[in-house]
């Protein structure tokens, strides 16, 4: 009895130091989304200044698409941009950009210099299309399935290895 | 010093940090005429949490993202929702995490009750290790 009486002290110990360095791996930015295998928002949002076409949720159905949220002001879609524009390049997959929270004329500018990877562009200048996506940051990409709904979501910039290893897999497997 | 610094320096520094505690983000062009609504929007908001900066209610912090969702909540309340209405729509899109205060369910039981059990187990240990010491006391009493 002596033994146990000291053991458990050590093991509620130790559990605590576990769960606390789990804790300590894990980002608090990257909150789960509401919206994995819901359909997605219903928007019908505007061309951005300089295009002629907007963006609308019935654009979505009968093909997997990704869904990007960027902006002109945004630091990480810089980083993102190389990656998306050989996607486009490539034709792997659709993408629809949602340019969030920009100043009129700054998104078409922005991709002048950096080039355009979007099928379809729909402007969101008040951020209101943005909340309905559960949007907490920019960049922030949907994988969306042929019927429309959401089946994935990533926060951050889209980066070679989370393309290969998780994003492309995925559409592949959303194709069949 | 006397007494009527004291009493200075005290009032002083309350009121310093009465000022701060009641320190908030709304801009007065976000404000609803109608206070009771108003009133309501500000309930809401100290209640919500900002995911930008995830310490903070959207009331209190200047994040854009916090701007918008307070401009969202006063707009559902001006179209006549009820307050939970306003939660849901908000929880709907950003989850449960966005409520400072977490909600009661399945999921979340151990948070509530938590506390209590390891309460219970510590109590258990202390009652466990100090029975021995306790007893030759009483022992020694009754001798």
């Amino acid at each position: 009895m002596k033994r146990l009486g000291f053991y458990i002290p050590v093991i509620i110990f130790a559990s605590v130091v576990l769960y606390m360095a789990i804790g300590l791996t894990l980002d608090p930015s990257k909150l789960p989304s509401t919206l994995i295998d819901k359909p997605a928002p219903v928007f019908d949002l505007a061309a951005i200044e300089g295009q002629s076409v907007g963006f609308k949720t019935e654009d979505l159905l009968g093909q997997v698409s990704l869904i990007n949220y960027w902006g002109s002001w945004c630091e990480g879609c810089v980083y993102e941009h190389p990656i998306l524009m050989e996607i486009a390049r490539r034709d792997l997959v659709p993408i629809y950009g949602i340019d969030w929270k920009d100043p009129p004329g700054e998104g078409m500018k922005w991709l002048n210099d950096n080039g355009n990877p979007y099928t379809l562009i729909g402007d969101d200048p008040e951020g209101r299309t943005a909340i309905d996506f559960g949007i907490t940051g920019a960049p922030e990409s949907f994988i969306v399935d042929k019927e429309g709904r959401i089946r994935y979501k990533y926060v951050g910039p889209i980066t070679p290895e989370v393309w290969k290893e998780i994003i492309y897999p995925m559409i592949q497997e959303l194709r069949k | 010093m006397n007494f009527k610094a004291v009493n200075i320096l005290v009032s002083g520094l309350l009121m310093l940090f009465l000022g701060l505690s009641a320190a908030w983000a709304v801009e007065p062009e976000e404000m609803l005429d109608d206070p009771v609504l108003e009133a309501r929007a500000r309930d809401i908001s100290q209640h919500l949490r900002c995911v930008v900066c995830q310490n903070q209610s959207i009331d209190e912090s200047t994040a854009p993202l916090a701007k918008d969702l307070r401009l969202v909540i006063r707009e559902r309340l001006t179209l006549g929702d009820s307050n939970t209405e306003v939660v849901t729509f908000v929880v709907d899109r950003y989850g449960d995490f966005v409520l400072l205060k977490p909600p009661f369910q399945g999921d979340t039981y151990f948070l509530w009750f938590g506390p209590f059990v390891i309460l219970l187990l510590g109590g258990g240990l202390v009652f466990y290790y100090f029975r021995k010491v306790l007893k030759p006391a009483r022992g020694k009493k009754g001798k």
